[in-house]
């Protein structure tokens, strides 16, 4: 990055902060570009030679077009021979034909080609995102990870489909006008390549310059979507605060900052073309005057003249178009690096490559001195040895933020220990494949979220071969049953995502009917009943109890009576375990455990 | 037409800019016809005629005269442009506006990625027609129009004969625009489907993990992404079909000129010049037709997406204020509800039925009830949020619809059920609803909401920025700076709906203690299912499908044997013997 943007930022010190992308202007970067080639080799056997003859075949037409033409002014239309004019007018005729049907082929095979690699890049790309861990997830707005798979990978389809073959077109284009004009009169051709250096120096120089103005277009852009998707989301807390004219203060300045910025960038594009045409007309002059010149002197023929017009005519396209596919090359080198970028990210909980299925999980689990920090900063855990039997009922109790979710979630191995291991049935996690280990172990989590879809749709995503009748019995299960049929079409009421339509009880007992469906060995409830009612949450239990014969649950609740039953409460203060037992034997130890429970109960008393 | 006559005053207070551009672009055509001109003059008058003094001005003119069509391309593309961005940057403030003041009953059916949609790639469709379209049209006509009257100049045979295939151009042409035009219309439906699944994906991906439904979304993903891939080659074989056709009769039309004026030149009745001047000519017919099909469709898009802010800019804002309502500093907080039912838009079955209840100023009213029962709904009508179908929602004795709707606003202080946090800083997070706020005061509230300490732990305490929807937050962090935003405002009615579900008890009691203090004199509506959140309500409502099913005191409600008093049964069967427990 050598220059600033000079545009100032007015949005930067305002009340929301989006962490923006920098301006990459990435040198050539060949270990990328040979990453990328490695997409085109699949159709390198037969898509692209067959376009690349098309191209050949296309092009040596319009390259032999100019000469014919002053070939027929010199040869047949001043000396008047009517025949020869008749025949070469009807070569040339055949000449397009075939043109026509090389184009056909080129423009068809070379699309397929790069919807074909665009296809692929994307495909692996989004791949590659469901393997990475939460980690990755929790760094990075889900903005930013859309715009890579999304508009990243559209910047690099233009390069694949007519980027490359134009490429290659135009290189055979120049170096074809060049040695006709040569073959025609050097000394011609000369004078006029004059100009050559200067279409190249604005075809690059300062499209570099265009090009980095539209980059910061784009950036503020970006924050402008960023926030724009933001204020979407959270429109009820702004409605509920009338901010709402505080708000529109922001985005003022967000929309001036891009406003400026795009005006600069105009300022700068709308130089181009104009600069183009002038040392194009640079090239014009000299040929008019120093080629009658050379007329006169009879060292050219006007046919030759006329070829010559023609070519200069067609002199800028090629160079043009080298300037942008340069550009685009560049742009395409910011994206593939975006792109790149994430296909390096390894999951931070990875699958070893000789990880073993997880048999039928029996349920016994066992913390071994496990630490964990999520950013290195501040512990979550400290040492902190557990054992859960199979089968059995464990309630993690204790104050926010203590870290009950944490505990859970290196359970599910969404992340791993810092220090320590995780065991089920005796298997340090680390060594099992994910797959077996997550689809025996569903968990209800504390934020729900609800697809778009119908209701049927969101609850069968916990098992998706699941039939309509085993849904509806999950549904049933859970208490969910009653309000969904009451719905006006049922299970086929259609919601956007999260679900605004629904109570947020509702949305909780439609993810927890989901976890049901799926059918686990562990279930875990992550305050899945927090914004359920007490009597809705009893039916939940007492089928719970049914469902969950001799398999292992984890629940974590605030509510006494969601804990009470279970068969082991682990106690938690600030990343630390306080105590573990039953609620008799707690009860009667005395410690953090029954000081919560008498505070619960003297909070009723006084207060 | 309509579509543009509606956005117009978003465009038209330029139109200086406009007519600017306009007059550039005519004066640009114009001199286009230069460079033949100038060849043909070369050849005729110059080289056939032996006339070689005219060269130097031949050559110079032409420099000049390509020097002023590049200053008024410049200013042609300059001005078009600013014109256009213009136009976005009003439209952008006037769409962010509408959307800061539509209804919670637009957005609990909308999809974020359609809106966003909306203001971006829409406004961008219609600003190119603005900038681009509109002049490309009439440079079009204008290019031709010229191009054609020279070469009917030189030659009136030459000029018919030569272009008389120009009617199968025009037929390709239209017949490309009527099949591309769907085409790229499933295009954009195709890539706005995938972007919604790549969108809904990211954000859901706990669940989708928590689920190990990975390769059942890679699935799905790969029908989005196929697709995205047919529609695009689908195109791309139109393309193939008629471009190269198109092209074919362009040349047809070159080859005919050479053949033809070839011939009238031997006849002596065409200068050679100006055949040579027509190559050139022809092009500047043939090239601007051949685009003819992407201006209409230029044209339509923008027609399309023009009519799709006018739907937002269109949509009702049907909670507004009443004109003569006067300005108002401080409420008391008396509420009263007065059988007040109320449906959901779109809903058949009602959410609240017959509503009827009074809360005098510092009272303490407790909802309970179960899911669905309508407890947020109640709330979100206080506020307004909602319009109820029939009953009369009255603050102070006054109807809520004859407040301003943001003096009302600004005097409920409300906990959402869902604690949304903003990418900022905790700071500016607490401060939302007064950014003018001290850091004292900041930090005053935090302590009522027991955020404090956790606060404080964090590396850069008040100035932590925090992540989309709150990331690195536990679940019960984020609830309590919802709780500090609320009381920060220092509201004359509070409203928590479940704000404390994800707190422990001891913390939530500390919460409710610092409250007490806090709320002297003001009205505190409580949603919860913990009994005892509620217990010291001066009045609970227990609500069963939308009705108010028992009402009274924690003590009188224990009495009626009903709803309530099974619900703290549940809770608190063991209270005796857990009492009894002694150490
Ligand atoms: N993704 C994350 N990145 C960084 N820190 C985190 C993240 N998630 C949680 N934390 C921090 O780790 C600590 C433990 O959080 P955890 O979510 O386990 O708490 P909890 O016991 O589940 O609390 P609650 O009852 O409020 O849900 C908290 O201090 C929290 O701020
Ligand atoms: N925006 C909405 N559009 C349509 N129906 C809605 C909407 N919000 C809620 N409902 C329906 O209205 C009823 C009452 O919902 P409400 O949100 O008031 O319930 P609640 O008592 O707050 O429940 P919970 O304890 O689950 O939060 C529910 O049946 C719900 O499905
Ligand atoms: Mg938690
Ligand atoms: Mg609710």
């Amino acid at each position: 990055m050598k220059k600033k943007n000079a545009v100032p930022n007015r949005a930067d010190k305002g009340r929301f902060r989006y962490s923006q992308d920098q301006i990459i202007d990435k040198a050539f970067n060949w270990e990328q570009i040979r990453r990328l080639l490695h997409y085109m080799k699949p159709y390198s056997k037969k898509l692209l030679p067959l376009a690349v003859i098309a191209m050949l075949a296309a092009t040596s037409v319009r390259l032999a077009a100019p000469v014919l033409i002053g070939y027929t002014i010199d040869e047949a239309i001043q000396p008047g021979d009517w025949n020869l004019l008749m025949g070469i007018t009807i070569f040339i005729a055949s000449m397009y034909a075939l043109a026509w049907i090389a184009n056909t082929f080129r423009i068809k095979w070379i699309n397929q080609m790069g919807q074909y690699i665009i296809y692929d890049l994307r495909k692996d790309l989004f791949n590659h995102l469901q393997k990475l861990s939460h980690r990755f997830f929790d760094q990075r707005s889900a903005g930013s990870i859309l715009v890579r798979v999304t508009n990243d990978i559209n910047s690099l389809q233009e390069l694949f489909t007519n980027g490359v073959i134009n490429l290659l077109m135009d290189i055979v284009m120049l170096v074809g006008i060049i040695s006709i004009l040569f073959v025609l009169s050097p000394e011609l051709t000369i004078a006029i390549m004059i100009v050559l250096p200067i279409m190249f120096y604005i075809s690059t120089n300062l499209r570099r310059k265009i090009r980095r103005s539209w980059q910061t277009v784009r950036l503020k852009q970006s924050t402008l979507n960023s926030h724009l998707n933001e204020s979407i989301q959270g429109i009820r807390v702004t409605q509920a605060y009338t901010q709402e004219k505080e708000n529109m203060g922001y985005f003022t300045d967000l929309n001036t900052d891009n406003y400026e910025a795009w005006e600069q960038a105009t300022r700068k594009s709308a130089m181009f073309r104009p600069l183009v045409e002038l040392s194009n007309a640079a090239g014009t002059a000299i040929l008019i005057w120093y080629g009658i010149y050379l007329i006169n002197a009879e060292s050219i023929t006007i046919g030759e003249f006329v070829a010559f017009a023609t070519f200069l005519g067609m002199f800028w396209e090629p160079i043009s178009r080298l300037g942008q596919i340069y550009n685009q090359l560049l742009m395409a080198m910011a994206s593939s690096e975006r792109i790149f970028e994430y296909m390096d990210e390894k999951p931070s909980v990875p699958e070893k490559p000789n990880a073993k299925e997880l048999k039928a999980i029996k349920g016994d689990i066992r913390l071994e001195s496990v630490a964990f920090s999520y950013d290195d900063k501040r512990t979550a855990l400290h040492e902190m040895d557990l054992h859960m039997k199979p089968g059995q009922t464990f309630a993690l109790v204790g104050h926010t933020g203590s870290g009950k979710t944490t505990i859970v979630n290196l359970i599910s191995r969404f992340y791993d220990p810092t220090k320590g291991r995780v065991l089920i049935d005796g298997n340090d996690l680390r060594n099992v494949t994910l797959d077996s280990l997550r689809s025996q172990v569903s968990m209800v989590l504390q934020d729900t979220f609800i697809f778009s879809g119908t209701i049927m749709e969101n609850i069968r995503f916990g098992r998706p071969d699941a039939s309509d009748e085993e849904v509806k019995k999950a549904a049933y299960h859970v208490g969910a049953d009653g309000f969904i049929r009451a719905l006006k079409n049922g299970y086929e009421t259609e919601v956007e995502e999260r679900g605004n339509v629904l109570s947020v009880g509702e949305r909780q007992l439609i993810s927890f009917a989901r976890a049901l469906l799926a059918d686990p060995r562990i279930l875990i409830l992550d305050e899945a009943t927090a914004s359920i009612d007490t009597e809705t949450e009893q039916i939940i239990q007492s089928a719970l109890k049914k469902l969950l014969e001799g398999r292992t649950a984890i629940m974590i609740a605030h509510r006494l009576s969601t804990i009470r039953e279970a068969d082991e409460i682990v106690v938690l203060d600030h990343g630390r375990m306080m105590e573990q037992g039953s609620h008799h034997e707690l009860m009667k130890q005395g410690g953090e455990y029954y000081r919560l429970v008498r505070a619960q109960f003297n909070v009723l008393d006084t207060g | 037409m309509n579509t543009f006559k509606s956005l117009k005053e978003f465009y038209w207070p330029d139109k200086r800019l406009f007519i600017w551009s306009i007059i550039f672009l005519i004066i640009m055509t114009i001199l286009t016809m230069a460079y033949p001109i100038v060849l043909q003059f070369a050849i005729d008058e110059v080289v056939l005629s032996a006339n070689w003094g005219l060269l130097p001005y031949l050559a110079g003119g032409f420099v000049v005269i390509t020097a002023l069509k590049a200053a008024a391309t410049y200013n042609h593309q300059y001005y078009g442009d600013l014109f256009g961005i213009r136009a976005v940057y009003r439209l952008r403030s006037r769409l962010y506006k509408k959307l800061q003041y539509l209804p919670f009953r637009f957005y609990d059916n909308a999809k974020t990625g359609d809106l966003m949609s909306r203001l971006t790639a829409d406004v961008e469709g219609f600003r190119f027609f603005l900038s681009f379209g509109c002049a490309q049209l009439l440079n079009l006509v204008l290019l031709v129009t010229f191009s054609f009257a020279v070469m009917m100049y030189y030659s009136v045979p030459l000029a018919l004969v030569s272009l008389a295939a120009m009617p199968f151009l025009a037929v390709a042409v239209y017949r490309f625009d009527k099949r591309v035009h769907p085409a790229f219309k499933n295009i954009r439906l195709s890539f706005a489907s995938l972007t919604t699944k790549v969108q809904e994906n990211v954000s859901g991906m706990s669940t989708v993990k928590s689920l190990s439904r990975e390769d059942f979304e890679m699935g799905r993903f790969d029908g989005k992404n196929a697709d995205y891939k047919d529609k695009s080659l689908y195109t791309s074989t139109i393309w193939a079909k008629f471009f190269p056709v198109m092209e074919l009769i362009g040349n047809v039309c070159v080859v005919v000129l050479l053949g033809f004026g070839g011939y009238l030149v031997i006849q002596g009745q065409l200068q050679l010049g100006q055949l040579a001047a027509s190559f050139s000519l022809i092009w500047y017919i043939i090239g601007p037709l051949m685009n003819l099909g992407f201006i209409i469709n230029t044209f339509s898009q923008s027609k399309a997406s023009g009519e799709r802010i006018v739907e937002v800019l269109d949509e009702k804002e049907d909670i507004t204020s009443t004109t003569f309502s006067e300005p108002v500093d401080r409420l008391n907080g008396e509420i009263v509800f007065h059988h007040v039912t109320h449906t959901y838009p779109g809903e058949t079955q009602k959410a609240l039925k017959d509503i009827t209840f009074h809360a005098s100023p510092g009272e303490t009213i407790g909802l309970i009830g179960a899911t669905g029962a309508g407890k947020t709904t109640i709330t979100q009508l206080i506020s307004r949020f909602y319009k109820p179908d029939e009953g009369e929602v009255l603050i102070d004795g006054r109807a809520i619809n004859q407040y301003r709707l943001e003096d009302l606003r600004a005097h409920v202080g409300f906990v959402l059920q869902e604690s949304f946090i903003f990418s900022s800083t905790i700071r500016d997070n607490i401060a939302y609803g007064r950014p003018d706020a001290s850091l004292k005061e900041v930090i005053d509230a935090a302590k009522r909401a027991q955020a404090h300490e956790f606060i404080m732990e964090l590396q850069d305490g008040y100035e932590t920025v925090l992540g989309e929807r709150g990331m690195g937050l536990s679940g019960g962090q984020k609830q309590r700076i919802s709780i500090a935003r609320a009381i920060l405002i220092n509201p004359a009615i509070l409203v928590l709906d479940d704000a404390t579900s994800a707190v422990d008890m001891e913390t939530e009691h500390r919460i409710q203690a610092a409250f007490q203090e806090v709320m002297k004199g003001r009205t505190t509506f409580v949603i919860a299912h913990r009994i005892s959140s509620l217990k010291h309500a001066d009045q609970i409502l227990v609500l069963e499908n939308g009705r108010i099913a028992e009402r009274g005191r924690h003590e009188e409600l224990l009495k009626k044997e009903g709803i309530y008093k099974n619900i703290y049964d549940i809770q608190f069967q063991d209270r005796e013997t857990v009492m009894q427990e002694k150490v």
